[in-house]
């Protein structure tokens, strides 16, 4: 008697549970509750007959971006979904040569061991790393009184060695006559955890000023942290929360903050994302490229004229032969999207990324055309 | 299994075993070494994913603060670090917690008016109903910028203690934040074990102390403490196991970093719990199994205090 | 004079009045002084920190708590004697500790709903995160309510038998080690953290599915590993609360052992259970660490199938929101929003949880009176 009591309770929940299930939407941004919520424009998209999932895995350093190809390429495109698993860079990148995803999401481009892994996957067809996202790395800082410094790369890398410690230093104030630089400690701020925007300032370092910065390049901070944060966001905080603090940070998160330009040849840089863009251009494409391969070799000792050296390159990495037609179909659409023009754009507006030159993304739709699938 | 052995209850006349009696009876039994069998299947399973990993490290596991195994060949990886975060941050959050949670006990069972006390027990027991991720995001959001001033103050003037010596972290999420916030999760639990064996105290005990003209003080020290302290005890270690194997709330408010350092005001330090949350949505190559090899530690390390705690428990029981 | 007296005889604000058998031969603070000082106290250092113009409610109480107790315990030593002036000391102390208690939980719980009400509306519950680019002020948590539902659901349906089975062995069939070991092993088990029982579910797929596979129902079974032990701690102890005398009379009309479980004692502490159940389901339904591990924490869409696919859940989609928080500009402020709103979703469910869990148990329970 009791017990059927509690089955009406019980009876009246699943219900409850069925009626909820009724009215949630996957529809979030056509409600109108969203008012600034003007979604970027799609361009022309070449959308897939029929549409399909398209996989891919990897960088979290590219998420914001995604979410932005992602949503304008899946509004453009009927019934067409891309997943994208911000896994990180490593396991993007055995995932894809795995089989699991159609494409990678990668801050490194395939190292040779890889590529003949990946070869395997593709039907033995090449494969082949497109810089599709420039995420710029400031060098922000907070110091009463001051919003811009000039430093060369020899004494960012002090600072970050610890080997310049107040702020009144000769050596800043002789590429900074006018500003007011107090007698104040100096606090470098990394990320704690493992990065590609660690990874690529440490490289930065380590080519532009080696004899300052003698650590080894991997992800992760190579010496003991006077002030270490999670993530960009941490960063951020802790260069603002601080006094005389300075850190590295992927530019989309700087904000307020002042930012340091970058010494390279005889000038110093600001930090645009049109300079951070120069970059590529500037640099000479890696030697072991096969023909439609685009990974870089970033020139960080460029002296060429306003090129902004610190920046992260991120690549989407991709067969040029799927097994699949669909899989060369979705790729090949979605890839096209992201280095149009308006994908660019997009991720530029949502993330902050340094839009493609146009002799870039030529070079690059030259490639993604010829993506096929074996038959 | 014959339902015959059944101490507790009436008896029934052998060869009697009704089929649905041995079916229900096999089921319960069942259930219980189920649970058995699923304790034992967290330590192998931990084990066997565990040894790839370690068998390919080339650094030292125990005594490495590197952690850099997120490739296929190579790994380099240690737990040192690791063990003295978890064990700092739990540390922390126990000597700030015991003595706050003997005070809410004593004051829930012997302070406070008789008709609110049950009220106020269920309201320290909702501390421990806000789920981890909440204080976690309170901590991060809104606690660590209250508590950074409240940090400078402490470097001005205890700075010349080693704990507390600055420079004070500019964003105030430091080892002490996140020691701060798993004191107030493991209050609840010291509290409700303390309140038990407050309320075990037999009266004759008390009676006795008041008649000598003892003050409500004197009475506490004389007839409580001193029959409570295995509890209390008891409760603290329980307290321990669940600081030690707490993620959330470190996660999100620490800063980490994989250093050994005493410094409770800067950043740095990480405990096994939150690196294996931050460190697994990227982790690759040997990372996975790295990440499970930290995890057997904590199992290990958790499972030795949890036991040790009900041991103490346990022992006073036969006191009694 | 039994101390029940003395405790109820303490019921005033402050502090109690002293013991009789004392004040027959020494002088005592009249029962009203302790609040009185009290809140003289608190009005002479808000007054002195207004004045210096540094007034904070924190400082203000911390200072308000120190004077009082030297102000008591001078007050104590001249009229009294000193030991009262401990026992005053002590009494101050032990109300500052169960005030302390208090700080965290209002602050938290009046920060989550100051913060959370502000986006917490009708479309925020009914939406999911399906194509809402981080600047966006769009999105809601509706998919992590139903992937919440789904994975406790599934994670109650394994552990309610698992863990009233256990409960029964233990109480009504268990004897000699087995009925120790479980005993003690469920103990145990109660200590495991949460992020180990992720790990071993992310052990068991690597070995059936192979790496990289995450889904609700992995979520469901590390939740389950937690939910089981609590689930016959507290099964037990309602179990064993049913009179052995019901028992009896069962068996005394002929009825077998396992009927007079299920017809008998199983009602009769029907309430208990329920109560039991629901505690230990609003334990684990704030549970975040094993399911980042297992159920993943990229899903932005609706998804009710546990065996295929990402699935979000109400605790993962604020940890998630959290990391998203230091984005720049707006896109950082919208995803504090969404956290703290999710925050305040997740804590009425636990808190009403709780509060069906203590009706239950107030108005099913059965009338035990002998």
């Amino acid at each position: 008697m009791k017990l059927s009591k509690y089955s009406q309770f019980a009876g009246i929940a699943l219900v409850g549970t069925l009626a909820l299930s009724a009215c949630g939407s996957d529809n979030a941004t056509g409600n109108g509750n969203g008012d600034g919520s003007a979604a970027p424009q799609a361009g022309d998209v070449e959308c897939v007959e029929g549409g399909g999932t398209l996989s891919g895995a990897g960088a979290s350093s590219q998420e914001n971006a995604m979410a932005a190809w992602k949503a304008v390429w899946e509004g453009a495109c009927e019934g067409s979904v891309v997943e994208y698993d911000a896994v990180g860079s490593g396991a993007g990148r055995s995932q894809f040569i795995e089989g699991g995803v159609a494409f990678a999401g990668s801050d490194a481009a395939l190292d040779e061991a890889e590529t003949e892994d990946a070869t395997e996957r593709c039907n033995g067809a090449e494969v082949v790393n497109l810089p599709a996202y420039i995420a710029p790395i400031a060098v922000a800082f907070n110091l009463e009184g001051v919003d811009s410094l000039n430093l060369t790369p020899e004494v960012i890398a002090d600072i970050f060695n610890q080997e310049i410690t107040n702020w009144n230093d000769d050596a800043i104030a002789e590429a900074n006559p006018d500003a007011d630089l107090p007698d104040q400690e100096i606090v470098p701020v990394n990320r704690s955890d493992e990065s590609g925007t660690t990874e690529n300032f440490v490289a930065y370092l380590a080519e532009a000023a080696p004899d300052n910065w003698p650590h080894e390049v991997s992800g992760n901070w190579p010496i003991d942290p006077v002030e270490a944060a999670q993530g960009s966001s941490g960063v951020v905080n802790a260069i603002e929360g601080g006094e005389g603090t300075i850190g590295y940070v992927d530019a989309s998160h700087v904000g307020e903050l002042g930012t340091v330009a970058v010494g390279v040849g005889e000038e110093f840089v600001e930090y645009s994302p049109e300079a951070a863009a120069a970059i590529v251009d500037a640099s000479q494409p890696r030697e072991e490229n096969t023909e439609n391969d685009h990974a870089i070799d970033l020139d960080y000792t460029t002296e060429e004229a306003g090129v902004y050296p610190i920046v992260l390159v991120s690549y989407h990495v991709a067969c040029m032969e799927y097994e699949e037609q669909a899989d060369a179909d979705l790729v090949k659409s979605f890839l096209s999207y992201v280095i149009s023009e308006e994908g660019q754009q997009a991720a530029a507006d949502e993330a902050g990324a340094a839009p493609l030159s146009q002799e870039t993304r030529d070079a690059l739709t030259g490639t993604i055309e010829q993506i096929s699938a074996a038959s | 299994m014959t339902t015959t052995d059944s101490s507790a209850t009436a008896r029934i006349p052998k060869g009697k075993r009704r089929l649905g009696d041995v079916v229900f009876a096999g089921s319960a039994r069942g259930a219980g070494i189920l649970i058995l069998l699923i304790l034992a299947g967290v330590a192998t399973f931990l084990l066997i994913q565990s040894v790839p990993s370690l068998m390919a490290n080339t650094g030292n596991f125990l005594t490495s603060t590197e952690w850099d195994p997120n490739t296929n060949e190579e790994p380099r990886f240690g737990v040192a670090a690791l063990i003295f975060g978890t064990v700092l941050a739990a540390l922390i959050a126990l000597v700030l917690a015991t003595p706050v949670a003997i005070g809410i006990a004593l004051f829930i069972v012997y302070y406070a008016p008789r008709r609110l006390a049950a009220i106020l027990g269920y309201v320290v027991d909702l501390l421990a109903a806000i789920p981890s991720v909440v204080y976690g995001l309170w901590g991060v959001v809104y606690l660590v910028g209250e508590l950074r001033p409240f940090y400078g103050m402490l470097e001005t003037y205890l700075g010349w203690i080693p704990l507390f010596a600055g420079p004070v972290s500019s964003t105030g999420r430091t080892m002490l934040s996140a020691g701060l916030v798993l004191a107030v999760m493991i209050l609840p639990i010291i509290t409700a074990m303390s309140r038990d064996v407050f309320q075990q105290v037999p009266q004759a005990n008390r009676e006795a102390a008041l008649a000598l003209g003892a003050t409500r003080w004197e009475m506490i020290r004389m007839a409580v403490l001193p029959f409570g302290r295995p509890g209390v005890i008891g409760g603290a270690m329980l307290g321990m196991g669940r600081a030690l194997g707490e993620t959330m709330a470190v996660a999100m408010i620490l800063s980490p970093s994989l250093v050994i350092s005493p410094f409770l005001l800067q950043s740095g330090n990480q405990t096994i719990a939150a690196h294996i949350a931050l460190e697994y949505p990227e982790a690759s190559g040997f990372g996975v199994s790295a990440l499970i090899a930290a995890g057997l530690v904590l199992f290990a390390i958790t499972l030795a205090v949890n036991m040790g705690a009900r041991f103490v428990v346990s022992r006073r029981k036969e006191f009694v | 004079m039994t101390t029940a007296t003395e405790n109820t005889a303490t019921g005033a604000a402050g502090d109690g009045p002293p013991l009789r058998t004392a004040s027959m031969h020494t002088r005592t603070l009249p029962g009203w002084f302790p609040p009185v000082l009290l809140v003289a106290c608190a009005a002479v250092v808000s007054g002195a920190l207004f004045a210096l113009g540094s007034f904070h409610p924190a400082s203000a109480t911390v200072l308000t708590a120190l004077v009082y107790l030297i102000a008591i315990v001078v007050a104590s030593a001249v009229v009294e004697n000193g030991r009262k002036a401990t026992d005053r000391l002590v009494t101050g102390i032990v109300y500052c500790c169960f005030v302390l208690a208090m700080v965290p939980l209002v602050s938290l719980l009046t920060t989550v709903v100051v913060n959370g009400v502000r986006r917490f509306d009708l479309y925020f519950l009914s939406v999911s995160m399906n194509g809402v680019i981080p600047s966006m002020d769009a999105g809601g948590v509706y998919h992590a309510i139903v992937g919440t539902l789904v994975i406790t659901g599934i994670a109650t349906a394994i552990s309610v038998p698992v863990g009233l089975l256990t409960a029964i062995y233990v109480v009504e069939y268990g004897r000699g080690r087995l009925k120790a070991a479980i005993t003690f092993f469920v103990d145990v088990m109660t200590g495991i953290p949460s992020i180990v029982a992720g790990l071993f579910v992310v052990a068991l797929w690597i070995m059936i599915f192979g790496p990289g596979q995450t889904n609700g129902l992995a979520g469901a079974i590390s939740l389950s590993v937690l939910m089981i032990p609590v689930v016959v701690r507290s099964s037990e102890e309602m179990l064993r609360l049913v009179p052995a005398d019901l028992r009896e009379a069962s068996y005394a009309l002929g009825v077998p052992k396992w009927l007079t479980i299920v017809k008998v004692v199983l009602p009769t502490a029907v309430a208990g259970l329920t109560t039991g159940i629901m505690l230990a389901l609003a334990r684990v339904i704030g549970e975040t660490a094993p399911l980042i591990l297992t159920a993943g924490t990229s899903s932005t869409r609706i998804n009710a199938n546990p065996a295929e696919g990402q699935m979000m859940s109400l605790p993962v989609f604020i940890y998630q929101q959290v990391r998203a928080m230091g984005s720049s500009g707006d896109a950082g402020v919208f995803s504090e929003e969404r956290a703290w709103a999710a925050a305040l979703t997740l804590i009425l469910v636990v808190m009403l949880l709780f509060l069906a869990a203590r009706l239950v148990s107030r108005f099913f329970s059965p009338k035990l009176g002998r």
